[in-house]
């Protein structure tokens, strides 16, 4: 506003100074080079130092060149996109290198006779054995803890949305808040407690309830956002017609919600199948088979995967098997999520939008 | 269309507490509505059975190792559960969760803000999507996971960070570096930083775009340049969504287990360097001595548990009291 | 500071939609011009490619001039957050930033072009929410939440907020049609006063409307569904309500269609 009350007859105020579309890259060419100039020539050996100072040298040009030109406005926005960009990349390189690392070293040893043997009487520092008996240990115990936290996640999420109200209904969701918060060490504490008590000894079941524990929350706030979308009418329509509420919410409201009860339940699931703290309290490990899961000692994938790095003296062969088991975990969690999320796409209530 | 509607349950005007059980029972003259009604009620029931039995056996148990503790359970730097009279304290557990976690918070915060803000608003769209939906994926992966990739191959890759700070940062003792292997708090706080990386992302990012078109159009119609956008109508919509995905990433980093255990090569001190190995936290600690430990070291361990449970809570708890405080401001009026 | 436009062979795409073709018009400094015609008629799109806000939309493409005073603001070089500054907006539903005070919403475009003094500021503030018949109104509660006020009160908010930074053109995209009688009026009143000073662009569904405020008025229509939009005959709006010169505007405004 203020330069405008002089009516001096420059051009324009509509044309601001643009650097041309190559400027940024031109300049962290630049900034590159001169890092690398300012190593050699002060025997910096270290690549992340080199590194750094054609950052901070590239977002220094960035802004000295494009406050010249084209103001500190439009200096200060490229600046921001630079940071974010850098931010991205930078995020990138773990997360790529931790696929990377887990395919390509998990592929080694993984073969049909890895995933259909238990280690047995293999020593943990040398090659050979399998996973056959983590694989068995992890479907029971996030069987048995689906059993028990599927259906009362649903029917408390039922609960709240259809009949919820009052101290009951608040005291409940407060309660599902912190629940979800519950590190799941705390949830293995919790049944060891019990456990000691009952002077029980490890065994499968005993995980199976810590992970219940951690499920139960998760199911019943994604259960409850999806039974939130049915619209009323649904059930005003049905109601109206003299069904009974009961058969109106089994037969109109969750059949119209199941795609997403769905999803949110295999989720759960597969976070569950993740934990390793819990079961390492409860389950112990075991290298045989033990297909009861409600007596003796099991092993699970997640647990497999801590021991052989954990107890193994740093041998290569049980890495390996570390990574191999990883990979096998990484591809179950993976393959629950996809198709978890396929489910969510295909049965998604078409609620005219 | 429908989602607004959270008023989805029956249709009679709300009542206090009293008249619930009136209202019930009208709901629930059939016996198959009285079943289903007792039995979905049940299940919430079961719920907060299950919360008051955690606090009640934790505190039980917790209080018999507490009471026979020789030495203060929160000043005490030492951990001998096994010894007569036993001697043990959180002292440096505490210290060292909040340490990591504090870390952990500090680079992963702004790196995932950035990181949302790039899908929503830099990228291309056609990229923007696909990553999301990786980035989605990568919250999945399992902590043990990255627990492993942390310690053989991070921890190694960590050597040429530690000497450059030890070169130029090491007379602030905080980064001194006495050239052992990296299994130091500082690559505790950075693989808990990757690891909990994917979820703030996704809540930002998600909080992000919800911010109403109209507001972004209001700035940009100002003549607002695209990072102004951002400031005025796209960061201050998204703060308190972004405080609780922080808050949630913290909850985890402050729980984490695996990771820390596998990465970090634990004492029972306090050290002012973050680079030298040792140290421990609360997860770490109970799993990496839970194996020798007697019925006693357990009830310990249990103890030490409880203080991480009502550290957690804490964190929720001032979580939630910064989102209602910030409903004000929330923008909801649109 | 009222800048004359001119538009010569517009033409505006979304991805391969073409929402309106080939417009020619000129908007004359300190007058207001309305832009009627059915929906999807591509008035609201003809406006947003006036400040270059069209391009904001995913696939949003534009061929053709906009003369700002000479200036096409679709020339090489031209800066599209200048040319934002210069030519303001004000939108359907009225946008005030949720997360500012009245005082700063008023005071957010001021505050991007550089520092002012707290002196500066103030006096910019209470000159532009006077100017936007709200200053009786807030004077007390400048530190308040803009979205506290009711719908018509927030609607002047934003244009107090938008010719805070005195532009030169002044759109405004059916800024009405989510408030009250009495708010409109208040606003219509606004308009009279405002173009004064600046050069005013309304969109308006509402025809009494653009009889009411507009020295000129322009029949935008489209051939069917999924044709781009085109205008029809701009002209006087006292001509164009009483004798049009071409039939499907006086269908239009006789109620015909639309």
């Amino acid at each position: 506003m203020s330069h405008a009350t002089i009516a001096d007859k420059r051009p324009s105020t509509l044309r601001g100074a643009r650097l041309p579309k190559w400027s940024p890259y031109a300049i962290a060419l630049g900034s590159i080079a001169v890092a690398i100039g300012i190593g050699l020539g002060a025997g910096l050996d270290s690549r992340i130092q080199i590194g750094l100072i054609a950052g901070l040298l590239f977002l220094l040009g960035t802004y000295v060149i494009a406050a010249r030109v084209e103001g500190s406005r439009q200096a200060k926005d490229r600046i921001a996109t630079s940071l974010v960009w850098v931010a991205f990349l930078l995020a990138v390189v773990p997360l790529a290198s931790l696929v990377w690392s887990t395919v390509v070293r998990g592929i080694k040893v993984l073969d049909v006779y890895f995933l259909t043997h238990s280690m047995g009487v293999v020593a943990d520092s040398e090659p050979g054995g399998g996973i056959y008996h983590a694989i068995l240990g992890t479907l029971e115990q996030v069987g048995l803890a689906t059993l028990i936290a599927a259906p009362v996640g649903v029917l408390t999420a039922i609960y709240l949305v259809e009949y919820g109200r009052g101290k009951l209904a608040q005291a409940i969701t407060f309660f599902v808040d912190v629940m979800t918060g519950i590190p799941s060490i705390v949830a293995g504490l919790f049944i060891l407690s019990i456990m000691l008590m009952l002077d029980m000894q490890p065994f499968g079941f005993a995980g199976s309830m810590a992970l219940a524990i951690l499920m139960m929350p998760v199911v019943v706030r994604s259960t409850e956002e999806m039974l939130k979308l049915v619209p009323n009418e649904l059930r005003e329509a049905s109601l109206a017609l003299g069904v009974p509420k009961w058969r109106t919410i089994l037969k109109v409201v969750v059949p119209t919600s199941i795609g997403g009860i769905t999803t949110g339940i295999m989720l759960a699931v597969a976070r569950i199948t993740g934990e390793t703290a819990p079961v390492l309290l409860l389950v112990f490990g075991n290298s045989f088979i033990n297909a009861n899961p409600f007596e003796g000692a099991q092993s699970s994938l997640p647990l497999y995967i801590y021991q052989q790095y954990a107890n193994s003296a740093g041998s290569e062969a049980a890495f390996d098997r570390a990574w191999a088991a990883s990979l096998t975990l990484i591809a179950f969690v993976m393959i629950l999520n996809l198709v978890a999320r396929g489910i969510a796409r295909w049965k998604a209530p078409k609620t005219g939008r | 269309m429908d989602i607004s509607t959270q008023n989805t349950q029956a249709p009679p005007t709300p009542q206090p507490s009293p008249a619930e059980q009136k209202r019930a029972a009208r709901g629930a003259t059939r016996p198959g509505d009285r079943i289903f009604l007792g039995l979905s009620r049940g299940s919430g029931i079961f719920l907060l059975v299950i919360m008051a039995a955690i606090a009640v056996f934790l505190t039980y148990r917790a209080t018999l190792a507490i009471s026979k503790d020789e030495g203060n359970f929160l000043t005490t730097f030492e951990w001998n559960t096994g010894t007569v009279p036993p001697v043990f304290g959180i002292a440096v557990l505490a210290y060292g969760t909040i340490v990591s976690s504090i870390i952990a918070m500090v680079i992963a915060v702004p790196i995932a803000v950035a990181i949302a803000l790039f899908l929503t608003h830099y990228a291309p769209r056609k990229l923007g999507g696909p990553i999301a939906y990786v980035i989605d994926l990568l919250a999945a992966v399992p902590s043990i996971v990255y627990g492993l990739w942390g310690a053989l191959i991070l921890v190694p890759h960590m050597d040429g960070l530690f000497h450059w700070l030890n070169d130029y940062f090491g007379w602030t003792g905080i980064f001194s570096w006495e050239e052992g292997p990296a299994r130091s708090m500082l690559t505790v706080g950075i693989l808990l930083a990757i690891m909990i990386l994917p979820i703030i992302t996704n809540v930002s990012r998600e909080v992000f775009r919800q911010v109403p078109q109209m507001h972004e159009e209001a700035a940009l119609a100002l003549g607002a340049t695209r990072w102004e956008v951002i400031r005025m109508a796209v960061l201050p919509f998204g703060r308190s969504g972004v405080i609780s995905a922080s808050m949630l990433g913290l909850g985890r980093a402050l729980g984490e287990t695996m990771a820390v255990a596998t990465v970090l090569s634990p004492d029972f001190d306090i050290h002012a360097s973050l680079l030298n190995p040792g140290g421990g936290t609360f997860a770490q600690n109970i799993a990496s001595k839970f194996g020798e430990a007697s019925e006693f070291g357990r009830d310990a361990l249990i103890a030490s548990g409880l203080v991480l449970f009502v550290i957690t809570l804490l964190v929720n708890g001032a979580a939630r009291a910064i989102i209602a405080r910030r409903k004000e401001y929330s923008g909801a009026n649109a | 500071m009222a800048k004359r436009i001119d538009v010569s062979g517009l033409t505006a795409y979304y991805g391969s939609h073409k929402a309106i073709e080939d417009i020619s018009m000129t908007v004359e400094p300190r007058s207001v011009t309305a832009f009627i015609g059915p929906s999807g008629c591509g008035k609201s799109t003809f406006l947003r490619t006036l400040n270059r806000m069209h391009e904001v939309t995913s696939g949003g493409r534009v061929e053709g001039k906009v003369l700002l005073d000479d200036e096409d603001l679709y020339g090489a070089g031209i800066d599209p957050v200048s040319v934002r500054r210069e030519v303001g907006m004000v939108f359907q539903r009225p946008n005030p930033f949720p997360t500012m005070s009245i005082f700063d919403n008023v005071a957010a475009g001021l505050r991007l072009n550089g520092s002012y003094k707290k002196s500066e500021l103030q006096d910019v503030v209470e000159k532009s929410l006077k100017g936007a018949n709200l200053w009786n109104e807030v004077k007390d509660r400048l530190n308040k939440p803009g979205s506290g006020l009711s719908g018509g009160q927030q609607q002047r908010l934003c244009i107090a907020r938008a010719i805070a930074v005195e532009p030169n053109v002044l759109l405004m995209d059916e800024p009405c049609s989510a408030l009250d009688p009495i708010s409109t009026l208040a606003i219509e009143d606004l308009i009279g006063e405002l173009k004064e000073r600046f050069t005013i662009v309304i969109v308006t569904h509402n025809m009494q409307q653009a009889a009411r405020v507009s020295d000129r008025t322009a029949f935008f229509n489209l051939a069917a569904v999924g044709q781009p939009g085109k205008l029809i005959e701009i002209d006087d709006t006292e001509r164009i309500f009483s004798n049009p010169s071409v039939q499907a505007t006086e269908d239009y405004i006789s109620g015909r269609f639309g």
